[in-house]
């Protein structure tokens, strides 16, 4: 098999991937949360000045869903198709939510009359939520396993998917974005906002890790297969360990109002969370809960060395642009909203 | 045909459609827009610096709906054709993380600093920046153009495993990318994107000039919208005819499908408009005997495979379909040329913006592009049937297994409700931007841009 620095093609396009679904947490979560506080906020130049923080960047944020996708479609295809057409109902619900989530963001602002706004802060607040309780519910399934038979083939039912744990997996993401989102915000804001925010940031983060020590709990004792690895190799109990610690320190940066810090915190723990959990899956990318031989490994799914091997140059040449444009953008956005005549929403 | 095909096709027809609606016009504006801040910085003149705002407020609009229903389509993939998109991914999968990584990106990063941007960067950065979001736009196009020319065309591949677990894999990388039909179609939908942008701005122009309002704003974008428009339709032309050439080396079913040509094998016909009943096979209407021979083969006697030469299992079905979609297209085109010349030339005699008529037919004539475009891929897509993937995966072993009819049934009857939804509100916003038109500080007319219509009794 072919290896790149050590590696094989497979293992390189999961860990791709695994990045980019990282960057998207990050990136969109922040926004989603906003999204997911915006009633919270109850003046109209609140709401603006929030929907401003996320205007210009929140669409650059989602092109790391568009390309973690992609991804996975040109990486392992085999993947793509079973997820997608699994999970057939939630993601058709997802895309709604998307499209609901963006003409929200655009057209709230193109109307004087008090009932258009409400109705699209109503609409864009509900679609930010659902989206997130969506992955949270997609990502819980699939860590305890789908019902697939040796063929892949799915011998479940729709309403499999809505059980308690991946019930507490919905609300732990939701929460961890709302306190993301929340960060994010006060650094973009002034006055009486950002006073409201600091006590929304307190709140959810609180609520965050009651949620974050039930799915700990839960996870040990529900689904063994995802903390076997440790068993295997104890020196990577040292993740476990960082995320505690990592969590800890939004509180405490929270605490001290260093909220900058808070955020990059914040950040570390979405993408330690899905490393945790990728590492519970690796090397298979989806689990079968009835039959081990149903589960899909990188290497069955895998496209040809050929292609994963011309894509990882695209990849090594791209992902550096990517991250270019981003930092760009926020940096030409930086510093606190304010409302002018240049502002858009 | 089981019910979970019929609508999952149905949906993906209708989807995929309706994204197609906002695509090109980016596409087309994008160029426009880089045209007209291009102006701006050249000739410091404010007026179109006040065109290219007022554009930009328009392309972002449009760039909203196309970025929500094209995630759509992403997904749509693994949805309902998982079968296929296992069978494809080593080849599709590649362009379409290629075009997020390449194109959507810069996109989209780039907008931001268009819309939100003019206070924060230099206005060469700006420019910088509608330029990158106009390639970006013209790249986005060009990896899903490439993929779906493979899967008209497939090149540079071989088959591994069979039956169900049959898939296509990538052996020449550039072959699959320039495979025969990808030049051919790229260059095309790029045109009939430009005439898809530059007809909207064409439409709205000549309605502020019709109605008196913005008149000097108005000539100028009219002018950038007219050039780029005669050009593409003059290009589409040429490019639609090398299309036309590659499907009838490649996919001589859809060609027969286009001209109604049924005798297996016989001088083909071509017709100016016509109607097929594919029970009689019959193909009754205007037309030049041994027309399409004489364009294949430069021979109007030169025999053309029919349908008939086709496996029944191997025939498109909707034969009156593909031939009327396609002779619609090309009617539209030949349009599009007419119009445009006999445009230039008024404005050559300075008699154009007086031309009233003429004007109201440019606020009309921004649906021509629209269906043409809309028609040709219908053409393209049903001609194509039954095959996914041409010769090689047929529709019906495409789809996803996991999935029951009731739950295409019930997305597919969302996606009506919300995208009415979305194309009404749609309508509303853009009518309500164009009602506002650009944001005028400009007193005093400018030098060098309404000679026209300083000449013009009506509009003084
Ligand atoms: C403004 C839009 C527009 C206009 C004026 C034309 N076309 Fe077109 N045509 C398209 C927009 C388009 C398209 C939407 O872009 C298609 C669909 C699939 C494709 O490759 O391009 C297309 C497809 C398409 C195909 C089918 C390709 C295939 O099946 O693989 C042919 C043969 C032509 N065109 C030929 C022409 C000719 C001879 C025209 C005469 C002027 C013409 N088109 C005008
Ligand atoms: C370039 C990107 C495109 C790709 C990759 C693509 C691919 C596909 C696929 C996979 C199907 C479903 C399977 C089938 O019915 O054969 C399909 C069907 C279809 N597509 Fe496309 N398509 C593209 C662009 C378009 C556009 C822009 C339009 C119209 C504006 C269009 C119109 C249709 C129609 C009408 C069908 C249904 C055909 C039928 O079932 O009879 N396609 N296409
Ligand atoms: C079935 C095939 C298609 C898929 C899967 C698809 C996918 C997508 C996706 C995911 C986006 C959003 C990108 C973002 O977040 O910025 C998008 C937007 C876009 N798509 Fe499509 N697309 C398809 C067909 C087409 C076709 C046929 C064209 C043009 C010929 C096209 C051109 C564009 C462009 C230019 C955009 C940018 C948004 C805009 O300018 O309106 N797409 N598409």
């Amino acid at each position: 098999m072919d290896t790149v620095l050590g590696l094989d093609l497979p293992t390189w396009w999961f860990l791709l991937i695994g990045a980019l679904i990282s960057g998207y947490g990050i990136l969109d979560g922040f926004d989603l949360g906003a999204g997911a506080l915006h009633l919270f906020f109850r003046k109209e130049q609140s709401r603006r000045i929030a929907l401003n923080a996320i205007g210009p960047v929140w669409d650059g944020n989602e092109v790391w869903l568009v390309i973690g996708a992609g991804a996975l479609f040109a990486a392992f295809p085999l993947v793509y198709g079973t997820i997608l057409s699994v999970f057939y109902l939630p993601f058709m619900l997802f895309l709604f939510a998307i499209i609901f989530r963006a003409i929200s963001i655009e057209f709230r602002s193109k109307e004087e009359m008090r009932w258009w706004r409400t109705m699209w802060d109503i609409s864009y607040s509900v679609s930010s939520i659902t989206i997130s309780l969506l992955l949270g519910l997609i990502l819980g399934n699939l860590i305890q396993g789908l019902p697939l038979n040796a063929r892949h083939e799915f011998v479940g039912r729709l309403s499999d998917f809505f059980n308690p744990y991946a019930g507490l997996i919905s609300i732990t993401v939701l929460s961890l974005f709302m306190m993301h989102g929340a960060m994010y915000l006060i650094m973009k804001t002034e006055d009486r906002l950002y006073a409201k925010l600091t006590i929304i940031a307190n709140n959810t983060s609180k609520f965050f890790i009651l949620c974050f020590m039930a799915t700990s709990l839960a996870t040990l004792i529900y689904v063994p297969h995802m903390t076997a690895i440790f068993k295997a190799y104890p020196q990577l109990f040292i993740l476990p360990i960082a995320a505690v610690l990592i969590v800890l320190n939004i509180r405490r940066s929270i605490e001290k109002r260093q909220y900058r810090r808070g955020f990059i915190s914040s950040a570390v723990t979405t993408a330690l969370l899905l490393i945790l959990f990728a590492m519970g899956l690796y090397p298979n990318l989806v689990l079968s809960n009835v039959d081990p031989n149903g589960h899909i490994s990188i290497y069955e799914a895998a496209s040809s060395d050929g292609s994963l091997r011309t894509m990882l140059l695209f990849a090594a040449i791209g992902m550096p642009l990517v991250a270019t444009y981003t930092v760009f953008m926020f940096w030409t956005f930086r510093g606190k909203v304010k409302l002018d005549e240049h502002t858009s929403y | 045909m089981d019910n979970v095909e019929l609508l999952s096709r149905i949906q993906f027809a209708f989807t995929i459609a309706f994204h197609y609606i906002y695509p090109p016009l980016s596409i087309g504006l994008g160029v426009c827009l880089v045209i007209m801040e291009g102006q701006y910085l050249r000739t410091k003149n404010k007026v179109y610096e006040e065109l290219t705002r007022f554009w930009i407020r328009i392309f972002a609009l449009i760039f909203g709906i196309g970025v929500a229903t094209g995630i759509v389509m992403e997904f749509e993939f693994g949805t309902n054709w998982a079968t296929y998109s296992r069978y494809v991914g080593d080849i599709f999968g590649s362009a379409l993380a290629a075009e997020g990584i390449f194109a959507f990106a810069m996109e989209s990063a780039f907008l931001g600093i268009l819309v939100f941007g003019w206070n924060r960067v230099s206005p060469p950065v700006h420019f910088l920046a509608t330029v990158l979001v106009a390639l970006g736009s013209i790249f986005s196009a060009l990896w899903i153009v490439i993929a779906n020319s493979w899967q008209q065309t497939p090149a540079g591949y071989r088959i591994e495993g069979t039956g169900m677990q049959a898939r296509a894999i990538v052996t020449d990388f550039w072959a699959m990318v320039f495979n025969p039909s990808s030049v051919e179609r790229y260059s095309h939908v790029l045109i009939g994107a430009l005439l898809a942008g530059s007809f909207l701005v064409l439409s709205v122009s000549a309605w502020y000039i019709l109605k008196q309002k913005h008149v000097v704003h108005a000539q100028a974008a009219f002018r950038i919208g007219l050039w780029v428009a005669a050009i593409s339709a003059l290009g589409q032309l040429f490019t639609g005819h090398q299309s036309a050439e590659v499907v009838t080396k490649y996919q001589p079913a859809k060609l027969a499908a286009m001209e109604g040509h049924f005798e297996a094998s016989a001088p083909a016909d071509m017709y100016l408009v016509g109607w097929v009943d594919a029970k009689t096979q019959t193909t009754t209407g205007l037309k030049i005997p041994g027309g399409l021979s004489f364009l294949v083969h430069q021979d109007f006697k030169k025999p053309i495979p029919g349908l008939n030469s086709i496996k029944p299992e191997n025939r498109p079905t909707a034969v009156n379909f593909v031939f009327q979609t396609y002779h619609l297209m090309v009617g539209i085109g030949m349009t599009l040329i007419g119009l445009t010349l006999f445009s230039l030339v008024m404005l050559y005699r300075k008699r154009l913006f007086q031309t009233r008529w003429l004007m109201g037919v440019f606020v009309g004539a921004v649906l021509l592009p629209q269906i043409a475009n809309q028609v040709g891929w219908y053409t393209a897509e049903v001609g194509r049937q039954p095959w996914v993937v041409y010769g090689l995966l047929r529709t019906s072993d495409a789809l996803s297994q996991a999935v029951r009819a009731e739950h295409v049934l019930t997305s597919l009857i969302l996606f009506t409700l919300v995208y009415m939804m979305l194309f009404a509100l749609f309508l509303y916003l853009l009518n309500k931007k164009i009602q506002h038109g650009p944001d005028i500080q400009t007193t005093s007319q400018e030098p060098g841009l309404d000679s026209s219509s300083r000449m013009n009794p009506i509009l003084h």
